[in-house]
């Protein structure tokens, strides 16, 4: 009988758990939809802020979706140009070497858990050794080293169910282990490899604390690298704090997409990954 | 015919240059961060001793007195409580999803776990504002004779808990799906109830698992900036309850970059407070990681 009460007690605190987990997330949703939805209209997508992002009453938050597709755009570029050659390395070249792989891996690991704050701080660091001023490119940089370790090892996770035959049968048929890396192996986990990337988008869109000190912010829209670039995250933290409604309103509709822009990519990653298992060997 | 076979090597030299250049970058990218940190804070070691810098609750850079104290207790406190709302959680959800979901159920609540970890931190920080906030200064604070307007340690670490709770059911889930499955099954036969089984055998089983997820959501937890800064209150205190307003680590570098480019000794007492958050992180990362190497299928 105890027993029994026992499960079942245990059994409600699960469900309880799951309820929690499940409405907290239908609470964000609802509670930011609500505030934003209201104050999301074509102008707010099609305009720059007027009179100041702080205090100028009319006006939208263009120059912070463009600043921040900029952003994200370029870092995940560069990611990819280092991180998935990385991680192809790591699984061709260096596949029959564990024990540098495992501590590849480690430390991959490692950085992978490094608050964006601390990258910022680095990367604002990074910028006065330099010698260059916030602007769009520092905001790329240091992203592009915040989402490095989160592209290569969420490709490495990919690749790495890769079967070891069809390595072996591509360098055996006489290809060097450049095409076997980039035309066979990245090619079968093709769809695997473009989550990966998105997943890093998604990360680098939605990070504020790295580009704080390094993007800088403005009411007008970059056209260089070397101007500063507003972005959704800053621009929502920035004038939410303003005492004016209409600018914290501006604040809600960012909220909102910047949310739309992530669940997009959620769907869009979890359609590719059902199509990459199935097309799995 | 002579040439596309050059044309091939000479592809696959270029693009194997191109990979131990990458490779090498990313192994040095933990060091370059901890020794750029560490020379970028280096001036404020000259002067102060490393214990004074942790452990005295003198703030007055005005006067060159740097203690860490307050902003670590606040990060402390923030990350404690955030844990201690949500380990509990964490543990029986990634239960009741290994041990006892129906696949339907599975389908909504991978989704759901999938877009809160996906959200970004700033977003957290507007739910803290409008509901999390006013809950606490409305409800809460009420209900245990405390006044206060909200934002407090306790509003940020709900919001943090809230941010981690997807962060640490991943791993746990990962963790409690290694488990063997003839583990449970024997146990079962052997007459057991489900809940007992899960009691002595599988819990027992996972537990440096369990550590370990909740390790890495604490070091996830401690260095989390932007949401907990926007509802935590930003005062230098040392915080005495949860409703008190408190000053993390990682708020004080998020609010004090500006405007204190001017002081040199000012930015370096913020790398050095970055390079606390890292110090700490990669230590904690490291030592979790090794907790759980038998797990890993590497």
């Amino acid at each position: 009988m105890l027993k029994k009460i026992e499960e079942i007690f245990f059994r409600s605190l699960m469900l309880i758990s799951n309820l929690l987990i499940v409405s907290v997330l239908v609470i964000i949703l609802y509670s930011i939809f609500r505030k934003g939805l209201g104050a999301l209209n074509w102008e707010m997508l099609t305009q720059r802020p007027h009179g100041g992002y702080y205090y100028g009453k009319e006006g939208g938050v263009l120059n912070a979706i463009v600043g921040s597709l900029y952003l994200s755009f370029g870092a995940t570029l560069l990611a990819t140009v280092i991180g998935v050659p990385v991680a192809l390395f790591m699984n061709v070249y260096l596949v029959k070497r564990r024990k540098i792989l495992n501590f590849i891996r480690f430390l991959l690991d490692l950085i992978w858990g490094v608050p964006s704050i601390v990258y910022g701080a680095f990367g604002f660091g990074l910028m006065v050794f330099l010698g260059i001023k916030t602007s769009l490119l520092a905001g790329i940089i240091t992203v592009t080293l915040f989402i490095l370790p989160i592209m290569i090892r969420a490709c490495d996770e990919i690749l790495k169910t890769s079967p070891l035959g069809l390595l072996e049968a591509a360098l055996s048929l006489g290809s060097t282990k450049t095409e076997t890396s980039f035309r066979v192996v990245l090619i079968q986990s093709f769809s695997g490899i473009v989550t990966a990337i998105l997943l890093s988008f998604g990360r680098a869109i939605g990070d504020a604390a790295s580009v704080l000190f390094t993007a800088g912010y403005t009411d007008s829209i970059p056209t260089s690298l070397n101007e500063p670039a507003a972005t959704l995250p800053l621009s929502i933290f920035f004038q939410l704090s303003s005492p004016v409604p209409e600018v914290q309103n501006r604040a809600y509709a960012s909220a909102v997409i910047l949310i739309i822009i992530i669940l997009v990519i959620s769907l869009l990653s979890r359609a590719l990954s059902k199509k990459y298992h199935k097309n799995r060997i | 015919m002579i040439v596309l076979f050059y044309n091939r090597k000479t592809k696959n030299r270029i693009s194997t240059a191109w990979m131990y250049i990458a490779i090498s970058f990313v192994v040095l990218l933990p060091f370059i961060l901890g020794l750029g940190l560490y020379f970028k804070s280096s001036l404020l070691f000259s002067e102060n001793s490393l214990g004074d810098l942790l452990f005295s609750k003198v703030w007055k850079p005005s006067i060159g007195k740097f203690g860490f104290l307050t902003f670590i207790m606040g990060s402390v406190w923030v990350t404690f409580i955030a844990m201690l709302i949500s380990a509990p959680i964490c543990i029986f959800a990634a239960l009741s999803i290994t041990q006892y979901s129906k696949k339907f159920y599975l389908k909504i609540i991978h989704p759901v776990i999938d877009i809160l970890a996906g959200l970004p931190s700033v977003v957290y920080g507007v739910w803290g504002i409008i509901v999390v906030v006013p809950f606490i200064s409305t409800v809460i604070a009420p209900l245990f004779g405390a006044q206060t307007m909200g934002y407090s340690i306790l509003a940020g670490a709900i919001v943090l808990s809230v941010m981690i709770i997807p962060f640490i059911l991943n791993i746990l889930i990962e963790i409690f799906r290694t488990i063997p499955i003839e583990l449970t099954e024997a146990s079962l036969s052997l007459g057991a109830t489900k809940w007992e089984t899960i009691k002595y055998v599988l819990l027992k089983k996972a537990l440096p698992g369990i550590i370990a997820s909740l390790g890495f959501g604490l070091a996830r937890a401690f260095g989390e900036t932007m949401a907990v800064l926007m509802v935590v209150g930003n005062m230098v205190q040392i915080p005495k309850n949860v409703f008190d307003a408190g000053y993390p680590l990682p708020a004080l570098i998020a609010n004090n970059y500006g405007e204190m480019l001017s002081i040199p000794k000012y930015e370096s007492a913020l790398m050095f407070a970055a390079l606390i958050l890292f110090v700490v992180v990669m230590v904690f990362n490291a030592l979790m990681r090794m907790l759980i190497v038998r797990y890993d299928k590497y």
